[in-house]
């Protein structure tokens, strides 16, 4: 599975990549291969609010339907309106094509993410 | 409970097979992917292992009037190697189990069960034997299954076998088939929508024909094709499956199947008085088919809703593979199901806009 170097990663397989005071965010490769044919994308909308954890999207298969949740809490600031009518380029490129993009409330939240090197530890050792 | 192995598992291992546990058993939920598997069995062929259907064999002096008893369809309508569709219902008119039922002759029939269904069909036949002068055994470990679907499926199969196929009839089958050398009975069957065959044989004898099929359909685009596609193609076929649109709390006539139901067959047979009682007093709620107007994918599971108050919930939805739009069945209450009535399906906690429509998807 690819990790992408420099970009923050969860345990439920989201990824995010801090740009100044903001941050896309989007589902890692690992996520992708395992949701299959991804045909539907469920996005927030522009300055929804989300906590850190707290599921914002929805990214649905043929067969299953998964929540993605906020790596950190933040304000939405643009969403990836290409995914509505082409879901599959989350599979293509999870890394290029990103679900939204945040203001991040509160920095400090990142650190407590894990870095690629640990995601590839994690993704060796644990799924 | 152990997970149980096909005799072609290593064959769905070697195929790059997405396998996962399965009513108790090991199968592939998609190979290359769910919509290229999907999109073969429409347009060419596509290979599944069923092997993990249960196989009950009903013979003795008895047992046409036993499954008179026992079934809900008219099993004295076929004839030898016939094959035909039926409910097994409870005395309340819930059903145990839908399945379809192979004639050999009148002292001998095939019942092809749903794999989870397996134990409990078994039992609840064995409770309800009486005094009929019958014998039930339940042979699903020593059959292999592999069913062949799709338009291309008799050309396939014909490549292989001296048996003239194009003589062989919908719902007809033949035991003594011989394909690729190996010894089978063969019916003209399946659970796809799509012309096909499903080919019955011994276990030793699976990865041979399994090999052989694939082999043979090469250039016709034969894909191998795993569960997942198999609850689409159903479900765009409006084919119900045990555990959504019909179950121990649904009856046959509430998921719409009363064409199975012989309401005055003339045998009393288990669930005829409470399946006539709830027909003749109306339908509170059924099955009705649905397509969705709004952003999102209908799940089974979710609730419907009209002007707000919950009217029922989606027994199968999805986004179909062939048409492309986010299509579902739900049970709900009678006096919504007219076609055209707008209804509401409640997706992540949001009512999406949703429309009637006839069943008939394709």
């Amino acid at each position: 599975m690819k990790v992408v170097k420099g970009l923050f990663y969860t345990e439920d397989h989201e990824w995010l990549k801090s740009e100044g005071d903001e941050a896309y965010i989007g589902l890692s490769d690992y996520a992708q291969d395992a949701l299959g044919d991804i045909v539907y994308v469920d996005l927030p909308e522009v300055d929804d609010e989300f906590d850190k954890e707290e599921g914002f999207a929805a990214v649905e298969s043929v067969k299953a339907a998964a929540d993605v949740y906020m790596p950190a809490g933040g304000t939405v600031t643009a969403v990836n309106e290409d995914l509505f009518d082409n879901p599959e380029l989350v599979n293509e490129d999870p890394y290029e094509n990103w679900l939204v993009k945040i203001e991040v409330a509160d920095k400090a939240e990142l650190d407590e993410l894990m870095t690629s090197e640990e995601y590839e530890k994690f993704l060796d050792e644990e799924v | 409970m152990t997970v149980k192995k096909t005799p072609l598992y290593d064959e769905h291992v070697k195929l790059g097979g997405k396998v996962v546990d399965y009513a108790g058993w090991y199968l592939p939920v998609q190979y290359e992917g769910l919509i290229p598997e999907h999109e073969a069995v429409r347009n060419a062929a596509g290979l599944f292992d069923v092997s993990h259907m249960g196989g009950i064999v009903v013979k003795g002096k008895d047992a046409l009037a036993y499954l008179q008893y026992l079934l809900t369809n008219d099993i004295a309508s076929i004839d030898d190697n016939q094959v035909i569709y039926t409910m097994m219902c409870y005395p309340d008119g819930g059903v145990v189990d839908d399945f379809l039922v192979y004639k050999y002759d009148n002292e001998e029939y095939l019942l092809v069960v749903n794999a989870a269904n397996t134990d409990k069909d078994f039992k609840w036949m064995i409770d309800h034997k009486k005094d009929f002068n019958i014998i039930i055994e339940n042979k699903s470990d020593q059959i292999a299954i592999i069913a062949i679907q799709g338009p291309e499926s008799e050309g396939i199969l014909q490549k292989l076998t001296d048996t003239d196929l194009s003589k062989m009839k919908p719902f007809h089958f033949d035991k003594d088939v011989v394909v690729s050398g190996v010894e089978c009975m063969v019916s003209r069957t399946g659970y796809t929508g799509e012309n096909g065959y499903e080919l019955y044989l011994a276990t030793e004898d699976a990865v041979e024909v399994w090999n052989a099929l694939l082999e043979a359909g090469k250039d016709e685009g034969i894909k191998p094709t795993g569960l997942g596609c198999r609850d689409t193609l159903r479900f765009e076929a409006g084919m119900p499956l045990y555990g959504n649109e019909i179950s121990k709390e649904i009856t046959p006539l509430e998921g719409g199947l009363k064409f199975f139901v012989k309401l005055d067959k003339e045998e009393d047979y288990i669930g005829k008085e409470a399946l006539n009682k709830q027909w003749d007093e109306g339908l509170k709620r059924k099955v009705a088919a649905f397509e969705l107007k709004g952003r999102g994918i209908p799940r089974a599971g979710y609730k419907v809703q009209k002007d707000g108050a919950e009217i029922g919930h989606v027994t199968t939805g999805y986004m179909s593979p062939t048409l492309k739009k986010s299509l579902g069945v739900a049970l709900i209450k009678t006096e919504e199901t007219e076609l055209g009535n707008e209804i509401d399906i409640v997706i992540r906690n949001k009512p999406v806009k949703a429309v009637i429509i006839k069943r008939r998807f394709l």
